[in-house]
């Protein structure tokens, strides 16, 4: 196994170049499981442990490298919030938020932010940068659109500290758990709702009708909660696996996505 | 590969394979088998080692990535005859019965007290979420980081004060 | 106190003060040496090639590719055994390695051993397997209608005719639990140079092992040293021989000790779990809620070979109604014979099962009768002088039912439901922030566990132990197998109590050394092994005694009249003082075509509440608190004791909420601890005990064995508590959040 361990960004890239395809490790919670237990053996490994710009952590950019632990006492509440779900505190010092898109799992708990706020995923390569949307980039369960050549730099989000917000999700134990339903909700304003509900669907998902139908009104009635309920529960495509059944994991969404926009609203 | 490290204070190399976890290197290129390998996956924390001041699971950790890294374990932390504090505490409230996830917990417990001495008992709990424990049932730890903490542990039960629990019955005891 | 000669009115560490353990030290400054940590001069590593499928045709095995690879010394097939191909601590009926019919996803093939552990697996993944796939046999009604079953065992018992007016009738589903103890199975086998061998092995009874490995082996038992084992838990799933063969087979071939450990996926095929079951009841009972009538029908799920398996049914079925009278007792319980994982002893050993649906009949039919379901169960406890309603025996031994129920109901209550400014990692759902304190319900439940202590139906086992005296105090010698449990502790402070010295030491001996002490199992250590040390101790003092015409013995040595004649020195400049007993507890009798007879040694019930806050719309569960009344005979050490309360109900807990082994076409889908939850420190509840002390008439200082109880009933318990907080009908453990919501208004 080749190991490259580049000090800053244009040695990653340099890696990245002349070792097209090469395995990336950062928090190596995800990777390392691989290792491990499916003795998966990659040709090249580039290790992003000491790349210092992967790890910027300010208004608007959130770096690839940032770990969990940051994002859980960072400034944004729903980060804050998914951020202390996930795993342990072990997994939290070490994992990262691009570990989250590399893995692109549907219940990725950090994938529900970025889909609320519609973040961008900013690739970079030798041949320069791009940017994708968050829908772009994550393409089905465990697939995404990072080419061989290019690491995930970070992603652009909007200022969203201010706004109302929340996260929640759905697993049978008190902490430490795969998300049976994971849910992200954000009002940027009265007139701006949005919902991201993750593991109902191949990739994180939005579900436009439901936000259509709370829209502008920041305090709905029962009626209008409930029926933003049933619109999340029919705007998502769940599987039955073994964690929980296609009916179950509706129903959860449904509810919990109201639950997460109750606590979005004034009072 | 060679790896350089430092490892409880003393400056470590290590031959290893691309692929191998910092768990696999401590155990068995550099002789220290306190930190466990239940699972391999960062779901049990009996491997947990501080790395860089982090609390993280060893085996998650690629070992090449270590290099030049500072790791403290649970050997580094005290021995026999002068053990940490939440050693002796552990020893104190029956908290290792088989023992297997006890290193781990020891090196978790002992970073919240370094890092977190004001932990209430939910923050002890959610911090120690990640060492799972199967023969306790987390009463004796519980009671072992709060004797560490400096406070009881409301959330902890009566059980803590075995002399406390309510015998019936009475009779002398004899073989 | 510096003046020997003034004698200590009472030994110190002995029976009733919470000695620590003599190993927390080693355990807590990481140098305990567990299985996996033991290394030896010139060591390979081994490791297995297994089936992926549950059914098969074993066709074609071609060792070639993984013999050519550098640094592989021996691959070994089912051809390669040297003797018996089957092992099993009862029927050998599992073979050592894979025969042309697979029975089960994990069966081993080939094992392998190398250099080092990684060209040993990619050694074990370079033989080729060619398998044709069967259709794996996976359901227990089709099981039991194609009498593919290991033992039937069959309860008959009063008026034929007798029938209760109120009935109440359901079928009942347990899911297959993991025993999941941390350490996964490690072991090292080390050839001794003459042709034996030195084996350290995942196990809880050594000399059960040694025959089955000596004749495996084609050794001379004699050849075999079993040692005893350092244990990362063990709960049951150790009973049962799993890597030892395979790593005796590697040395004795490549001559080189042989090192061996199994990750956790592998894990969960290489260990046996409880029984999953499938349990129909039908009680009837008069207006008066007196039971009248049990009819009930268990399947158990042992997997394709028996192991322990017959006796777990035996237990099963016997426990079937848990504490009760009842006027007519018909019960069939089945080990069938499929090709889902492997199931064997785990902690409770059959009982817990029948304790979940019985338990929920009860509540039931106190609902149905419009009694409280304490009282119902107070109605119809047994006690001594009682018989048991299955098996007719009488009880002779302190059994108080009706106290541990009165005890837990006396517990106080937890707080009520919490408010709005709760902690959220006190709500269902942790910090998953799911479950605002207004959507939640709270539920109270209890269920009442009867067990036996020791092994029954005339398997009348016993224990040896040797006390020896030393210049520097009191060795006691055991080959009882320490899991963790603390059996450690527990005979050092019977040994000190009895001779009269705190200078104890216990050494754990391999099968060379000293006799059988019997299965760490079946609540049986306490009284088998500290029964045998008892009676050791015993002897060495009062040789000690006698042979310096003393009339009392400490630390210092023999006393006479206050004045001490003879150091403990002086004492064995005559000889050694060494006494070797072997403890035998008294015959049971073999069960009659009815299932009757004196089958049991004794017996021992626990009562638990547990109480749940729910959240009834998403179906998440915390559970509060579990309180419980405890019959335990004597305390010996309290520490300890509370430790393995509070141990056991996070089991019982486990197994309520979240814990199963989820199998398809026999395999199992979750074989990892991120879909196998066990419950963490956010989950473990407040646990409150009462102890009810009836002193053993035969245990060491009246102690009963404990460590099953507190995880039997805790399952049923939580899982009445939900039902009492939803109303659902939670015929199934464990409750998964959409049996909680299903039929729920959405």
């Amino acid at each position: 196994m080749h190991l490259v361990r580049p000090r800053d960004l244009d040695g990653v890239l340099d890696a990245l170049a002349a070792h097209p395809g090469a395995t990336l490790l950062a928090g190596g919670t995800d990777l390392m499981v691989e290792v491990n237990l499916q003795h998966r053996r990659p040709e090249t490994v580039i290790c992003l442990r000491r790349v210092e710009e992967l790890r910027t952590f300010e208004p608007g950019f959130i770096g690839a490298g940032v770990t969990w632990a940051r994002l859980e006492h960072g400034p944004i509440p729903a980060l804050a919030e998914l951020a202390r779900t996930v795993g342990s505190p072990q997994i939290r010092a070490a994992g990262t938020l691009g570990g989250n898109l590399g893995t692109a799992s549907p219940a990725g708990d950090g994938l529900t932010f970025l889909a609320a706020v519609d973040a961008h995923v900013v690739l970079a390569s030798t041949t320069g940068r791009r940017t994708l949307p968050w829908s772009a980039f994550l393409v089905g369960p465990k697939r995404h659109a990072r080419r061989d050549d290019e690491v995930i730099l970070g992603v652009e989000v909007p200022d969203a500290a201010a706004w109302p917000q929340a996260f929640a999700k759905v697993g049978v134990r008190q902490a430490m758990v795969i998300a049976i339903v994971n849910c992200c909700v954000v009002r940027p304003a009265d007139d701006d709702v949005r919902v991201a509900m993750g593991a109902v669907g191949p990739t994180v998902l939005r579900v436009p009708d439901a936000e259509a139908a709370v829209v502008g009104d920041p305090t709905p009635s029962a009626e209008r909660l409930a029926r933003f309920e049933t619109l999340v529960r029919d705007g998502i495509a769940p599987i039955t696996d073994h964690r929980a059944t296609e009916a179950y994991r509706r129903h959860a969404a449904g509810v919990l996505a109201r639950r997460t926009l109750e606590r979005c609203l004034p009072g | 590969m060679i790896v350089s490290l430092t490892v409880n204070g003393e400056p470590r190399t290590a031959e290893v394979a691309g692929f191998e976890s910092l768990l696999w290197v401590l155990r068995e290129r550099l002789d220290l088998r306190g930190a466990k390998d239940a699972c391999l996956q960062g779901e049990c924390g009996s491997c947990s080692v501080v790395l860089d001041g982090d609390l993280v699971c060893s085996c998650l950790v690629l070992a090449a990535d270590a290099e030049g890294a500072e790791v403290t374990t649970v050997e580094g932390l005290g021995d026999a005859t002068s053990p940490h504090p939440v050693q002796s505490a552990f020893v104190a409230h029956g908290a290792a019965q088989c023992g297997y996830c006890t290193p781990g917990l020891v090196v978790a417990l002992a970073h919240l007290r370094e890092n977190r001495p004001d932990a209430s008992p939910d923050d002890v709990r959610e911090a120690l979420a990640g060492n799972l424990c199967r023969c306790t049932g987390y009463g004796a730890i519980l009671r072992a980081a709060a004797e560490v903490l400096g406070r009881g542990d409301p959330g902890a039960g009566p059980v803590g004060d075995p002399d406390g629990t309510r015998s019936q019955g009475d009779g002398e005891v004899t073989p | 106190m510096s003046d020997v000669s003034v004698r200590r009115p009472e030994v110190a560490d002995g029976v009733g003060t919470s000695v620590l353990r003599p190993d927390g030290i080693p355990k807590v400054t990481g140098t305990f040496e567990f299985l996996g940590d033991q290394h030896a001069a010139g060591m390979l590593w081994g490791a297995t090639r297994r089936a992926e499928v549950a059914h098969a045709r074993l066709r074609h095995v071609d060792v070639t590719p993984a013999l050519a690879m550098a640094g592989v010394h021996a691959v070994l097939t089912l051809d390669d055994v040297p003797g018996h191909r089957y092992q099993g601590q009862k029927t050998t009926d599992e073979p050592v390695l894979a025969e042309e019919e697979i029975r089960r996803c994990g069966e081993a093939i080939a094992v392998v051993a190398a250099d080092d552990p990684e060209t040993a697996r990619r050694a074990a993944q370079a033989i080729v397997v060619e398998l044709e796939e069967l259709e794996p046999l996976t359901d227990l009604e089709e099981a039991l209608a194609r009498g593919e079953l290991f033992r039937h065992v069959r309860v008959r018992r009063g008026d034929p005719d007798a029938r209760g007016e109120v009935v109440v009738e359901d079928t009942y589903a347990i899911a297959t639990q993991d025993p999941a103890a941390l350490g996964t199975e490690a072991g090292l086998a080390v050839p001794d140079g003459n042709g034996g061998l030195d084996l350290w092995g995942p196990t809880q009874w050594t000399h059960v092992d040694l025959p089955q490995l000596a004749a495996c082996l084609a050794l001379d038992p004699t050849q075999v040293r079993v040692h005893p084992a350092r244990l990362g838990g063990a709960f049951g799933s150790r009973e049962d021989l799993s890597m030892q063969t395979h790593l005796g087979m590697l040395a004795l071939r490549t001559g080189r000790p042989v090192k061996m450990v199994y990750d956790r996926t592998e894990s969960f095929v290489g260990h046996v779990k409880r029984h999953g079951a499938l349990m129909h009841y039908r009680h009837e009972a008069d207006r008066d809620g007196r039971l009248v009538r049990v009819e009930a029908r268990l399947l158990l799920d042992s997997g394709p070979y028996e192991l322990t398996s017959a006796a777990v049914v035996a237990n099963s079925t016997y426990f079937a109604l848990g504490p009760y009278r009842c006027e007519r007792v018909e019960v069939d319980g089945y080990a069938l014979k499929t090709n889902n994982p492997l199931s064997g002893a785990m902690r409770g050993f059959g009982a817990n099962q029948p304790c979940f649906a019985a338990e929920t009949q009860m509540d039931r039919l106190a609902a149905a009768l419009g009694v409280d379901p304490l009282e119902l169960r107070l109605r119809n406890a047994i006690g001594p002088g009682d018989h048991l309603a299955t098996t007719g025996q009488r009880i002779e031994h302190p059994l108080p039912v009706a106290e541990v129920i009165r005890s837990v109901a006396a517990i106080p209550l937890p707080d009520p439901l919490p408010g709005p400014d709760v902690d959220p990692r006190r709500l269902p759902g942790g910090t998953g922030r799911t479950s605002p304190p207004g959507a939640l319900v709270r539920g109270v439940g209890y269920a009442v566990g009867l067990k036996n202590l020791q092994f029954s139906e005339g398997f009348d086992d016993d224990a040896e132990a040797r006390v020896e005296l030393t210049p520097d105090g009191a060795v006691v010698h055991t080959a009882a197998i320490e899991v963790g449990q603390g059996l450690v502790t527990i005979v050092a402070q019977i040994a000190r109590s009895t001779l009269g010295m705190s200078g104890v030491e216990v050494a754990f001996d391999h099968t060379g050394q000293i006799g059988s002490a019997g299965s760490t199992s079946a609540s049986r250590q306490t009284q088998m092994a500290g029964g045998a040390v008892l009676r050791a101790a015993q002897a060495v003092r009062a040789a000690a005694l006698e042979r310096a015409g003393g009339d009392d013995l400490d630390d210092a040595g023999v006393w006479r009249d206050g004045q001490l004649v003879a150091s403990l020195a002086d004492l064995l400049a005559d000889g050694p003082l060494d006494e070797r007993v072997c403890f035998k507890h008294r015959p049971t009798d073999v069960p009659d075509a009815d299932g009757q007879g004196d089958l049991h040694v004794d017996f021992c019930v626990a009562a638990h509440r547990a109480v749940v806050d729910v959240d009834p719309e998403l179906g998440l569960v915390r559970v509060v608190e579990v309180a419980i009344a405890q019959d335990v005979g004597r305390v010996l050490n309290p520490l300890q004791l509370h430790g393995q309360i509070e141990g056991g109900i996070a089991q019982g807990l486990g197994h309520a909420i979240m814990e199963e082994v989820l199998v398809e076409r026999g395999i199992i889908r979750n074989a990892s601890f991120t879909d196998y939850l066990l419950p963490t420190c956010l989950d473990a509840p407040e646990v409150e005990a009462v102890l009810v002390e009836e002193p053993s008439p035969w245990g060491p200082y009246g102690a009963k064995g404990m460590a099953e109880l507190p995880t039997m009933s805790a399952t049923p318990a939580v899982v009445a508590a939900i039902r009492a907080a939803t109303g659902q009908p939670l015929t199934r453990a464990p409750v998964r959040p959409e049996d909680i919501v299903r039929g729920a208004p959405a």
